[in-house]
């Protein structure tokens, strides 16, 4: 077994960061210009570094799959961002923050880089806020926060329910700043279809043109995806539609170690499911969760009138709800992690209290929130999210009660990074969901858009210069070199095979089913049987698809069908392997919930004796089961306990 | 419900287009409008046809990919949203749908209902954002701002560049998108330490990337999903003659 090697710094937690910073290697600025950094992906983590590594001087070319980089999907986070500023005087610190996404983690992050996350939350504020980020103010011109899942202070800041779209045209701008400059060059409609290894290092990229369907290829130093997360294998989930794990994918194929792959979020407050023509799933923020308060009938023949149609929501008196999250976790109360939450609405809908139309919803209830402090401010903190409720649900939940249901929403899991954001293959970084490394087996609300931001501004374009001083000797290289050609001629076969399967079905056939047998088997809850059922149905739809789909016109045009092939192929082989590992790792773990491992009281009982570890898992060819490399988790500044919220 | 659904089709940018008219049944008044193309797409290739091609990202109306003018409108009839957030339910059963692209000489067509909305980048490039480097800023609360100001910057910032103003407007003017970023930064203390050289760039660069002028019939106004007011072009004008004049 290969043994990874984490690179963590020496010294005490606090003074790790500061001490690598002190002593790396940097690139002075005339070599800088010499050096090219390929960018796949311009969510948060691509566009903030992609313009952080234009400032510096480093030639740098970003790829999107949209028509413009301010559409990645970090524009649809809704509620906010953490950070350890202590605005609020409510005992907030840089430890508090790392501790709390640690326990929220289920103690299987690595705390080195927690710490820096947490550490370096801080200057991602001030950043934005120096770009023109219109963050909500009190009165007095300074900033406010509201509360998140998991913590007891309130340290999330916010731009109403759109700090994604705020945070991401604040990276966005800056990019487009470096574009005007000449330092950055945009590549837009474009899909990453390989990596190019050269002598055992990342290169450069293979690109489709999504409007040519030209291949191109592509040099760089270095490699760096920032092509955020999978949640879209289940086929629904709040991603969007075009969010796949493609570049990941092929990352994989090439030698990058994939880790935890199991380790997925599911989110407590979506809009539920309504019906199979269905394409996406909303979420509704967690921020909503500060002021409403989530119940189903303690009555099951009030449950079943309700889901009848014969009784509403306001008609059942206030004795007879069942406020399941403040009746189990009076010390977190509504505000519990995400995974608990959903576990719990799912527990309750299982056990038949649920409501809606299929059983499969919870009421999240706003009358209280509104007598105590009225529909005006209510309306100021949650407007948008209630509109957009009102449009799709024809409901109006100002005046009866939300119906919401758990939803894939992130993962956790992701390629194995070490503490300088490098993959197992050197000159290939991973930043943003992508990667692995801070979240743990559950990440919690308004952390995402934090170790986006950290990574692409803070985080990596200090490490990759550790990377890049050596590299100052070596001129671009040619892509008429064999391993580009090589590298453009089987994804041209892959994608030819796609096109010569010319069955007769459309994709999502295949891919509903799959997402189905995801979320039947590999979701919420999961059990060795299950999970070995799973990869046999995994493998046979996998078979179905490379033999039944249909995909017209040809490759050498705009072809949406052909991009969702491609994308659900990948889909299709991560999906095994995500059964696989949540196979293997015997025990509950934040979202990863094993229905053997559990205490009386049905919370996630972990086994930190064995399964302490990150499972990163490599590669061995098409036909052989994958390799499990573990790193070792260790706490040196945190008690490893039970995870409670109570 | 039953549709009849007339779509422009067009090969590639410089093809010529043309209606087609297909018949979709058993469509659920809770699908989604782009649910429906969905639908329609999966009959086309079980039948051996082509897909339409249109854009759509998110879904949940804040990307601003999907681009559809629906029965003459930007967005579709209803008011406030972007067409992935509208439900079949404003529709009548057995209605002729028309289904059209964005219309407007900025934004050439790539295919059938996708077009290239390329010069908003290039508008931005010029001027919308403001001028720092990552490091090296101030704590965030070291500059108080009005909370009246952080409220008005955040309603113009909540643009998502759809383009839908541009595609109401008979001239194809791009002032309501331009407004919305230079009111965003004008409003806040950090933005206006260049404001002057931003509204010049930026109105410069609507021009001479053919968008049209502002002729005030608000029809931009009516049809932005977010809701983006004409009070912001009056923003523009008056720091566009500030910026010449003093």
């Amino acid at each position: 077994m290969v043994t990874l090697n984490s690179k963590v710094p020496e010294g005490p937690i606090a003074e790790k960061w500061t001490n690598y910073k002190a002593h790396q290697k940097l690139v002075s600025p005339n070599n800088k210009r010499k050096l090219d950094i390929i960018v796949v992906g311009t969510g948060l983590a691509g566009a903030s570094a992609a313009a952080s590594l234009g400032e510096l001087g480093f030639n740098v070319k970003i790829f999107c799959y949209q028509d413009s980089p301010r559409r990645a999907h970090s524009i649809a986070a809704q509620g906010g961002i953490n950070a350890a500023k202590n605005y609020q005087n409510d005992g907030d610190s840089i430890y508090r923050l790392f501790y709390d996404t640690v326990k929220g983690g289920d103690y299987r992050s690595r705390e080195a880089n927690v710490y820096r996350l947490a550490e370096v939350s801080n200057n991602i504020i001030d950043q934005c806020v120096a770009q023109g980020v219109p963050f909500a103010r009190e009165y007095g011109g300074l900033l406010t926060n509201r509360s998140f899942g998991g913590a007891l202070v309130s340290r999330t800041f916010y731009a109403r329910g759109q700090t994604g779209q705020q945070l991401l045209l604040g990276a966005y701008g800056a990019l487009e700043r470096q574009i005007a400059k000449g330092t950055v060059t945009l590549y837009n409609r474009r899909e990453m279809e390989d990596l190019v290894v050269v002598d055992g290092k990342a290169r450069g990229i293979i690109v489709r043109n999504l409007i040519t369907g030209k291949l191109e290829r592509h040099f760089g130093h270095a490699v760096v995806l920032a092509t955020g997360g999978y949640g879209n294998v289940y086929f629904l989930s709040t991603n969007a539609m075009g969010s796949n794990v493609s570049a990941a994918w092929q990352a994989y194929k090439k030698g990058a170690y994939f880790a935890n792959p199991a380790y997925v979020q599911i989110h407590p407050t979506c809009i539920p499911v309504h019906g199979d023509y269905q394409s996406k799933l909303t979420l509704m923020s967690e921020s909503l969760r500060n002021d409403g308060r989530i119940w189903v009938p303690r009555k099951k023949e009030d449950a079943e009138k309700i889901r009848k149609g014969e009784l509403k929501a306001n008609d059942i008196p206030d004795e007879d709800r069942d406020y399941y999250l403040e009746r189990r976790y009076p010390a977190f109360g509504n505000l519990v992690p995400r995974d608990v939450a959903s576990r719990a609405a799912k527990e309750r809908c299982d056990a038949g209290y649920g409501v809606g139309p299929t059983g499969l919803a919870v009421f999240l209830d706003f009358k209280d929130a509104i007598e105590r402090l009225g529909k005006d401010v209510i309306e100021a903190r949650y407007g948008n999210l209630f509109q957009m409720y009102e449009k799709i649900v024809d409901d109006n939940p100002y005046e009866t009660p939300m119906m919401i249901y758990p939803a894939i929403h992130y993962t956790m899991g992701g390629l194995w990074v070490d503490y300088e954001l490098m993959t197992s293959i050197p000159g290939l970084y991973a930043i943003g969901e992508v990667n692995f490394s801070d979240h743990g087996a559950n990440r919690l609300g308004a952390s995402a858009l934090m170790q986006g931001l950290a990574d692409g501004y803070f985080v990596l374009p200090y490490t990759i210069q550790n990377y890049l001083a050596d590299e100052i000797g070596t001129p671009r290289m040619s892509t008429d070199l064999p391993e580009f050609r090589e590298a453009e001629e089987n994804v041209q076969e892959r994608l030819s095979k796609l096109m010569g399967i010319k069955g007769q079905h459309a994709i999502d056939k295949y891919y509903k089913e799959l997402g189905h047998i995801m979320w039947d088997h590999v979701g919420m809850s999961r059990n060795e049987q299950g999970l070995k059922e799973g990869i046999e149905m995994i493998r046979r739809i996998r078979d179905e698809f490379w033999h039944k789909i249909r995909i017209p016109l040809t490759l050498n045009e705009l072809n949406t069908e052909l991009e969702k092939a491609d994308r659900v192929a990948d889909f299709l082989e991560l999906a095994e392997l995500m059964a696989l590992d949540a196979l293997n790792r015997k025990e509950s773990a934040g979202g990863h919930y094993r229905e053997e491992y559990q205490t009386e009281e049905g919370e996630a009982l972990r086994n930190d004796d064995e399964y302490m570890y990150v499972a990163a898992w490599e590669y061995k060819g098409p036909d052989k089961p994958p390799e499990l490399h573990k790193e070792p988790l260790k706490f040196e500044y945190i008690k490893v306990q039970t995870r409670s919220y109570k | 419900m039953d549709f009849k659904l007339k779509i422009w089709r067009q090969k590639n940018t410089t093809a010529k287009g043309r209606f087609e008219t297909y018949n979709i049944s058993g469509i659920s008044p809770d699908a989604s409008f782009l649910e429906m193309l969905d639908i329609l797409n999966d009959q086309l290739i079980e039948e051996g046809g082509d897909p339409v091609a249109f854009d759509s990202d998110c879904r949940e109306g804040i990307c601003g990919m999907c681009s559809l003018y629906i029965n003459g409108r930007p967005h579709g009839p209803d008011h406030g949203i972007t067409v992935c957030q509208m439900h079949m339910r404003n529709f009548k059963d057995g209605e002729m749908i028309t289904i059209e692209p964005w219309r407007a000489k900025p934004f050439p067509i790539i295919k059938d209902l996708m077009v290239d909305r390329g010069a908003f980048d290039k508008i931005i490039q010029a001027g919308g954002y403001i001028s720092v480097n990552t490091g090296g800023v101030p704590d965030a609360n070291a500059i108080p701002i009005r909370k009246e100001n952080a409220d008005l910057a955040m309603d113009a910032a909540a643009c998502i560049g759809c383009g839908a103003c541009v595609a109401a407007c008979k001239n194809a003017s791009a002032m309501l998108f331009v407004s919305a970023s230079v009111s965003h930064f004008t409003l806040l203390p950090q933005g206006r330490v260049e404001a002057k050289e931003r509204v010049k760039a930026m109105v410069a660069k609507m021009d001479e990337l053919g968008f049209g002028n502002c002729s005030n019939t608000g029809a931009c106004e009516a049809e932005c999903p977010k809701e983006i007011k004409l009070t912001n072009i009056a923003r523009l004008n008056r720091e566009f003659y500030k910026a010449h004049v003093s």
